[in-house]
């Protein structure tokens, strides 16, 4: 019994503290705005993103060459989205608020993933302008 | 006899946690957060005794048995001391730090007794059943504490990144380990125990690791964004 009760509040703490600790990821990107050149490019045209852009966003990171070090990042928030659509497979039909909130954290997830084209784009940029003003 | 499954699993473990304490003393975190090179470095050492007892009396043999099981009730209190410390960061400001080691001290000891109390009214008073409970209830309270703490962080709106991910962390490292004692109690005899702790194993120094090398120091979040973070 208290074996139990031990494994059902384990499994409730566990998954508050890994949304969480998710979170505090995704946290630190959210804290910077898209430039205009990185929507263009994105196809991002309103103020918030979708979380179905996640893996054309995701497509096009994978395009982008690395500026080093953020591929660790990218595969924890995908495994994050994988959860989250695993979760909304499982439960988002019982209540409509779940999948609501499935959703809004999705739009999280794809909004770490523009950012991170965002810096990528950008690093990309600055290596083309150094070598263009190398070739003068 | 170990299968190249528990090599594998058992050198990436020993290869994380050197990395992770490479990392810390990179960063020269060795003064500022020294419980968690403590807890690193006897879990190092208590995975070189393990692989050293297998090597000479075998997986199923009772001295890695015991071995195991009381190793597993050190590095709990090693934790112990690691989320000591984290509660001293948190509550440095209000100087509290002396009654919260304290109150630990006295939950730790509260916990021996319990699970001393629970095997001694047992009928079969195992010396191995003693330290099996204590383990369960170790990382029990371990949950509660940090639940605790991540709560008293959220009211106090603290706001320093690195102690964040380091409580939430600790938070998911304790209730999956609580967890699956709690599913070992009741499923003792699945081949899957042999790999499950190595896996959850890696958990921790991987994420102090990010933590360390990736957040800067000074890096703030709003605790609101933990709650409600796509407003």
């Amino acid at each position: 019994m208290i074996a139990i009760l031990i494994f059902g509040i384990s499994v409730l703490t566990l998954l508050q503290f890994f949304v969480s600790y998710c979170h505090s990821l995704i946290a630190e990107s959210r804290g910077c705005e898209l430039s205009e050149q990185g929507r263009e490019i994105s196809g991002i045209t309103s103020h918030s993103v979708r979380g179905d852009q996640f893996r054309r966003l995701l497509q096009l990171i994978a395009l982008c060459p690395e500026p080093g070090g953020d591929n660790r990042q990218v595969r924890a928030v995908s495994l994050y989205f994988g959860l989250l659509g695993l979760v909304r497979m499982l439960f988002g039909w019982i209540e409509p608020t779940v999948a609501r909130w499935i959703e809004s954290e999705r739009g999280g997830c794809a909004y770490v993933a523009a950012v991170m084209l965002d810096r990528r784009i950008a690093n990309n940029r600055d290596l083309m302008a150094q070598q263009m003003g190398m070739e003068l | 006899m170990l299968g190249p499954i528990d090599y594998s699993m058992w050198s990436a473990d020993f290869l994380v946690e050197i990395c992770c304490v490479a990392c810390l003393l990179k960063k020269r975190a060795f003064t500022r957060h020294f419980t968690l090179v403590l807890y690193l470095c006897a879990s190092i050492a208590v995975g070189v005794g393990r692989y050293s007892i297998i090597a000479t009396s075998g997986l199923a043999s009772g001295a890695y048995y015991y071995f195991y099981f009381y190793s597993d009730a050190l590095l709990t209190i090693c934790l112990y001391f690691v989320l000591m410390d984290l509660y001293a960061h948190v509550f440095s400001e209000m100087g509290a730090t002396q009654l919260v080691r304290g109150g630990a001290m006295l939950l730790l000891a509260g916990t021996v007794w319990i699970s001393y109390h629970m095997v001694a009214t047992s009928s079969d008073r195992l010396v191995t059943r003693f330290v099996i409970e204590l383990s369960q209830n170790l990382y029990f309270v371990g949950v509660v504490l940090t639940y605790l703490l991540w709560g008293a962080m959220l009211k106090l709106r603290e706001n320093r990144t690195h102690l964040m991910q380091l409580v939430l962390s600790m938070g998911v490292y304790f209730s999956a380990f609580a967890g699956s004692y709690a599913l070992w109690n009741m499923y003792q005899n699945t081949f899957v125990w042999r790999y499950i702790p190595h896996l959850m194993a890696l958990w921790l120094p991987l994420s102090w690791a990010y933590t360390f090398m990736k957040v800067p120091e000074d890096a703030r979040i709003a605790t609101a964004r933990m709650l409600v973070p796509n407003r």
